[in-house]
């Protein structure tokens, strides 16, 4: 758990933490080459509150990946000895499924496509902020939990039915287009965590593209002027310079 | 190597001596041929006059005996010519004839010999030489002996004659192919030597360089103009990178060169942690801007090259013209502009899912960035933008109308080029790859991006053929 003083502006990740008190521990693990690059990502998972260890080539990953106990796994596509790619393969022959989230130079759409069918989760090209790194992850780790199950979900006094397509706030029916309540079901699922634009991007629109604008931007403060809109109690915040998250404040 | 150990060396020499030993060795049998059957004949014919004088004069003999003989033959031998005669005695004792110095023995054996012999009228001359005969020996009844002959010296001489003209006309053929062949060599050597310092110019830097072509389109020079379209084509790819590279140069240079004043500046003044950590901020803000420029730059350089021509798959442009018109719906409500989507009927088609909806997104966003910069004042201009997905043949249109101030017609093809942006518009953020890119995927499914007058306004289509591109590659 962050301190008092890393949320005082000593540390650069402190506000992506700040916005999430009740952020649970995860167990990271980055396979990366470049030692300065893993350096940086070590130290800044263990700044925001993770335990994170690093392996420097594809042999010791997979030998930590299989033997640690992982929540997530950070791999980079091209490594000495093993890459990326072949030791993802080479865990899930195991039948080791940790989460794996694999970083690229290349990130063209179809390495992407390539990286996740070789049993990667989650991709993501350099170079990358890490608090993009950092929500991908927590979903990531997140995910196994998992509220994909649900039929209703809440926040506060929020609550979305996804059988019936239903929305409702304090028992006000809200009534939003298709596209608004795949993005609320989306935010909602991940509740209480950061939603980059380019998350949202690709999982609510199938998009891996970069608009030139910020279009989310616009299609979020249309959600919140429907969801949030008269109501003391805002639920959808605005996380700077990292993205999105819904959240029940009054908790 | 000097010139003429490279004319040696050159192909059109080798296959002038091939040719040369070829015909050379043709000819040789020919004349040859001709020689000996020319040598046959004609001692054919010798040999069937003498049989026939030899019967004639057997007859005489029969009819007449010796006595008779010996005249016929003294009055035939008196005459000149080749013909050669001699009677002759059991004993050998000569009656009458015009041959002799017969090598001994010769009479013994009946029948056809060659042989050295001297004419009677020349016997005395010591210094006449022999001269040689084809002659056949003929036993009379009585043990009289009658030769007839005639002389080779003619036959010799003709053998002689023509083989002497086979020689000269060999020798005359060698001489001639090889003065044909160097003659030859030497204008094809001069070509390819005058193509190779083309090249070799043209190594040296000099892209201009063009091939000599000879006007007489034979192979070398459809060789030479194939090279030179390759030239042109190499010439204009050289010349796109190198304004490429310019223009790179010069947008991430602006920007890089803004972010490090920043931070100088910051080294320099600021004072306290939050100037410091603004400072950061926008540091950071700038290396975002130029990711993204990064990124459209490596999109299109990837749309370009023709690469992601293995990522198509059949799908529905109207589906994509609705997804897309629904992206920018609220950025365009929010300027004050109206989004509609006239996309009913599906329009197939086979390419890229991803750079076409990118292509359409960017176009979108230009239309939206400027139809609302204009104040709503160009006259009868609904403020709005359509975005429509027609089928037209065999092609499907995607359109993007706006109400903006469109772009000039002799920028039209300028503004395609990479971040080619018109004065007005630098105030504008974005790239300035937008266009580029929808260009690019345009041109990467055998289509096309164009840009038109919507009176008001621009009117940007994308057209792809339906059937994806052509495969160029057999």
């Amino acid at each position: 758990m962050p301190t008092f003083a890393d949320i005082s502006g000593q540390r650069p990740f402190s506000r992506v933490a700040e916005a999430q008190p009740d952020r649970v521990t995860m167990r990271l693990l980055v396979i990366e080459d470049d030692r300065d690059a893993a350096d940086y990502l070590v130290k800044a998972f263990r700044e925001v509150g993770h335990v994170a260890d690093s392996a420097a080539d594809g042999d010791d990953g997979l030998t930590m990946a299989a033997e640690g106990q992982y929540d997530v796994l950070i791999v980079d596509r091209m490594l000495p000895k093993r890459d990326g790619l072949s030791l993802i393969g080479a865990l899930r022959g195991k039948g080791i499924g940790t989460p794996a989230l694999i970083l690229s130079a290349l990130g063209q759409v179809d390495d992407r496509v390539k990286g996740l069918r070789a049993g990667g989760d989650d991709y993501l090209s350099k170079p990358y902020s890490f608090s993009e790194l950092l929500a991908r992850v927590e979903v990531l780790a997140r995910r196994r939990v998992g509220r994909s199950e649900e039929t209703v979900l809440r926040v506060g006094d929020l609550e979305l039915d996804r059988l019936s397509h239903q929305v409702r706030r304090k028992d006000e029916e809200i009534s939003l287009q298709p596209r608004e309540f795949r993005l609320l079901e989306y935010l909602m699922q991940h509740a209480g965590q950061v939603v980059t634009r380019t998350m949202l991007l690709e999982n609510v629109w199938d998009y891996h593209f970069d608009p030139q604008t910020n279009v989310i931007d616009v299609h979020i403060s249309r959600l919140r002027s429907k969801i949030d809109k008269g109501f003391s109690q805002p639920l959808l915040h605005t996380i700077r310079g990292a993205g999105y998250m819904i959240r029940d404040g009054a908790r | 190597m000097t010139a003429l150990g490279k004319l040696f060396r050159t192909t059109t020499f080798k296959l002038t001596l091939v040719y040369l030993t070829v015909f050379g060795l043709f000819a040789a049998f020919l004349l040859g041929y001709f020689a000996l059957n020319t040598r046959r004949l004609i001692t054919e014919q010798i040999t069937d006059t003498v049989n026939a004088e030899i019967t004639g004069l057997s007859e005489q003999y029969r009819q007449g005996g010796i006595r008779r003989l010996v005249i016929v033959v003294d009055a035939r031998a008196r005459r000149p010519g080749s013909s050669l005669y001699l009677v002759t005695t059991f004993a050998g004792e000569a009656l009458a004839g015009n041959v002799t110095a017969l090598p001994p023995g010769t009479l013994d054996n009946a029948g056809w010999t060659e042989t050295v012999y001297k004419r009677l009228d020349e016997a005395d001359a010591a210094d006449h030489p022999e001269h040689h005969a084809l002659v056949r020996v003929f036993q009379l009844p009585g043990g009289f002996r009658l030769l007839v002959g005639r002389d080779l010296d003619e036959r010799e001489r003709l053998y002689n004659i023509v083989l002497a003209a086979g020689r000269w006309s060999i020798a005359i053929v060698i001489v001639l192919g090889l003065a044909g062949g160097l003659f030859v060599t030497r204008r094809v050597l001069r070509r390819v030597d005058a193509m190779t310092e083309t090249t070799r110019t043209i190594m040296r830097g000099d892209l201009g360089g063009r091939l000599p072509v000879a006007g007489t389109g034979d192979e070398l020079d459809r060789l030479a103009e194939n090279l030179n379209v390759m030239l042109e084509r190499i010439e204009a790819l050289m010349r796109g990178l190198k304004e490429v590279t310019d223009n790179i140069a010069h947008d991430l240079k602006t920007p890089l060169t803004r972010l490090r004043n920043r931070n100088e500046q910051a080294l320099r003044t600021a004072k306290n942690e939050s100037e410091y950590r603004a400072a950061l901020e926008s540091t950071i803000e700038e290396s975002e801007g130029l990711i993204r420029t990064f990124n459209a730059l490596l999109m299109i350089a990837r749309a370009e090259s023709g690469q992601a021509r293995d990522d198509m798959s059949e799908f529905d442009a109207a589906e994509i013209a609705r997804d897309v018109g629904e992206l920018y719906e609220p950025l365009a409500d929010e300027k004050g502009l109206a989004l509609k989507v006239e996309a009913d009927t599906a329009a197939p088609v086979i390419g890229n899912r991803e750079l076409i909806s990118q292509a359409l997104a960017n176009l979108v966003d230009n239309s939206i960035k400027y139809a609302s910069t204009t104040d709503g004042n160009v006259a009868g201009a609904a403020r709005e933008v359509v975005v429509r997905a027609l089928n037209e043949g065999d092609r499907i249109l995607l359109t993007v109308t706006d109400c903006g101030p469109g772009i000039p017609e002799r920028d039209r093809d300028r503004v395609v080029e990479r971040f080619v942006r018109l004065e007005q518009s630098r105030s504008q953020p974005g790239s300035g790859l937008g266009l580029s890119l929808a260009a690019a995927v345009a041109r990467l499914h055998g289509g096309e991006l164009v840009l038109a007058d919507n009176k008001p306004g621009l009117k940007s289509i994308i057209a792809l053929p339906q059937r994806g591109p052509v495969q160029i590659s057999g």
